[in-house]
């Protein structure tokens, strides 16, 4: 039997809370289908799983808030029959007790409860989230097994009492919460990681000469912007210099066997989210932009996918747009680099040994100590300024 | 088409891309980019949107001349959509 955990949503998303199934006991699934809706305090995530087989058991139900490697499902193996399972399950009877999480596990052994006496049966999330919401577990319904008071209940009968929740109030809500999330996440950067910082100028005359000459030829549909060749750029950097791309885990570096980037994107209501775009490195610039447009859409909209969450490698920041010449950016845990991009503008350059007014942006670099110094990350920062000299190889 | 109903398209196509415009907070001889907060992914997307809803190319080279909401409109009209 394969227990399914609910996976890595992000340094800064170690919980999150069951919206739906996308899956039943008795479908098959492969690689990379999505199973579930979780919802965290960023965006709805689409979970999807990374094992082939047959759903067996749905563990978790919906509207349970559930800890990143919790086992949320069952399933049997490609060959595994329901009987093997059972007496699997049988010879492991620990499997439900440490998976099945506080509601779940309170109402499947309601018999502990019932032998207190008349009290009602309320699973600990459930006595908890009502204590928060001034909600008097003895006035409401339950609907869970023997009458047993849920989370649900709980929520309904605060939603009833407060008259006409505003959408505002719940935006608020999810702001707050995002930025507890964002603010765990960063604390625990800057307490552990030690930072380096450095910057580099780099023209972009060649790379604005190339995109305009590729935009003119281009429909709207298909227009490339200079973040699409950063990306890119990068990217490639990233293959030569490996001690930038990966995850520093367990006391030890492990690179990225593949360059996924994170792209910060700013949620237009406040906040921000770092989805992966993968395998920068092999893709065109085209398929880079389509992907990149494709991203911001679904973060913007709430729509990612675990993968997405979990995978980036190294991040790149963008805030030239907003105007500031740099950005010396917070390592996103537990990547090692995040790379920043300012506002591309013209500037004073020494070009061929002859001043000259071009477009340029100042490149920076933020990266981890524990795994590279100064020398290597200057050595990838001139990747990067290399490269951008280059556009029509990228 | 009149610059009352191109005016609600690029309004329209706006708050696709930012859902919380609010159009009395919009100051039509005012850069439009600024205050709508579109980066430049934003912008293309905009762009994008007036495309398809008018079957209009934008040249890269024209995206000085669409500073504001007044220009934009101008310009559309001028396109002869």
């Amino acid at each position: 039997m394969i227990e399914f955990k609910l996976p890595s949503l992000g340094a800064d998303m170690d919980q999150g809370k069951l919206v739906e199934w996308r899956v039943k006991p008795g479908d098959s699934v492969k690689r990379g289908d999505v199973v579930a809706v979780v919802d965290t305090s960023k965006a709805a995530v689409d979970v999807e799983i990374w094992h082939e087989g047959t759903i067996y058991e749905l563990v978790a139900e919906p509207g349970m808030t559930m800890e990143v490697g919790t086992v949320i499902a069952t399933l049997l193996a490609p060959g595994e029959t329901p009987e093997a399972a059972e007496a699997a399950k049988r010879a492991r009877p620990a499997l439900t007790k440490v998976s099945l999480r506080e509601e779940a596990l309170a109402v499947a052994t309601g018999t502990t409860q019932a032998a207190a006496g008349e009290r009602r049966r309320v699973s600990p999330v459930a006595r908890r989230r009502a204590a928060e919401l001034g909600v008097d577990v003895d006035t409401i319904p339950g609907t869970g097994p023997h009458g047993a008071i849920t989370l649900d209940d709980v929520e309904r009968a605060a939603a009833e009492k407060k008259a006409m929740p505003t959408v505002s109030g719940d935006r608020g809500d999810k702001q707050a919460e995002m930025r507890r999330a964002i603010a765990a996440a960063m604390s625990r950067s800057k307490r552990e990681i030690p930072h380096y910082y450095l910057s580099d100028r780099v023209p972009l005359w060649n790379a604005t000469l190339w995109l305009q000459g590729e935009n003119a030829q281009r429909s709207l549909t298909e227009r490339v912007l200079m973040a699409a060749l950063f990306l890119k750029a990068v990217s490639l950097a990233c293959e030569k210099y490996r001690d930038m791309n990966g995850f520093y885990r367990n006391g030890q570096f492990e690179p990225g066997e593949s360059v996924h980037v994170g792209v910060a994107i700013s949620l237009r209501q406040g906040g921000l989210i770092a989805p992966a775009i993968h395998d920068v490195q092999k893709k065109s610039i085209t398929q880079l932009m389509l992907d990149l447009g494709d991203l911001v859409k679904r973060a913007r909209a709430g729509s990612l996918r675990s993968s997405e969450m979990s995978d980036p490698t190294i991040t790149v920041t963008n805030l030239g747009d907003q105007g500031v010449e740099s950005v010396f950016g917070v390592i996103y845990p537990p990547q090692v680099a995040l790379v920043g991009f300012g506002r591309v503008a013209e500037q004073p350059c020494i070009v061929d040994a002859g001043l000259r007014i071009i477009p340029a942006v100042t490149a920076s670099l933020a990266a981890d100590h524990r795994v590279s110094d100064g020398h290597r990350g200057a050595l990838f920062l001139a990747e990067i300024h290399r490269l951008l000299q280059q556009p029509g190889t990228l | 088409m009149t610059d009352e109903k191109i005016r609600a398209i690029v309004v329209e196509t706006l708050r696709g891309i930012a859902p919380e415009l609010d159009e009395s907070d919009l100051r039509s001889d005012r850069p439009l980019r600024e205050q709508v907060d579109l980066d430049s992914m934003d912008w293309l997307n905009f762009l994008v949107g007036l495309h398809q809803r008018l079957r209009v190319e934008i040249p890269e080279t024209d995206y000085r001349k669409l500073t504001t909401l007044d220009a934009v409109v101008a310009y559309l009209a001028q396109k002869g959509v």
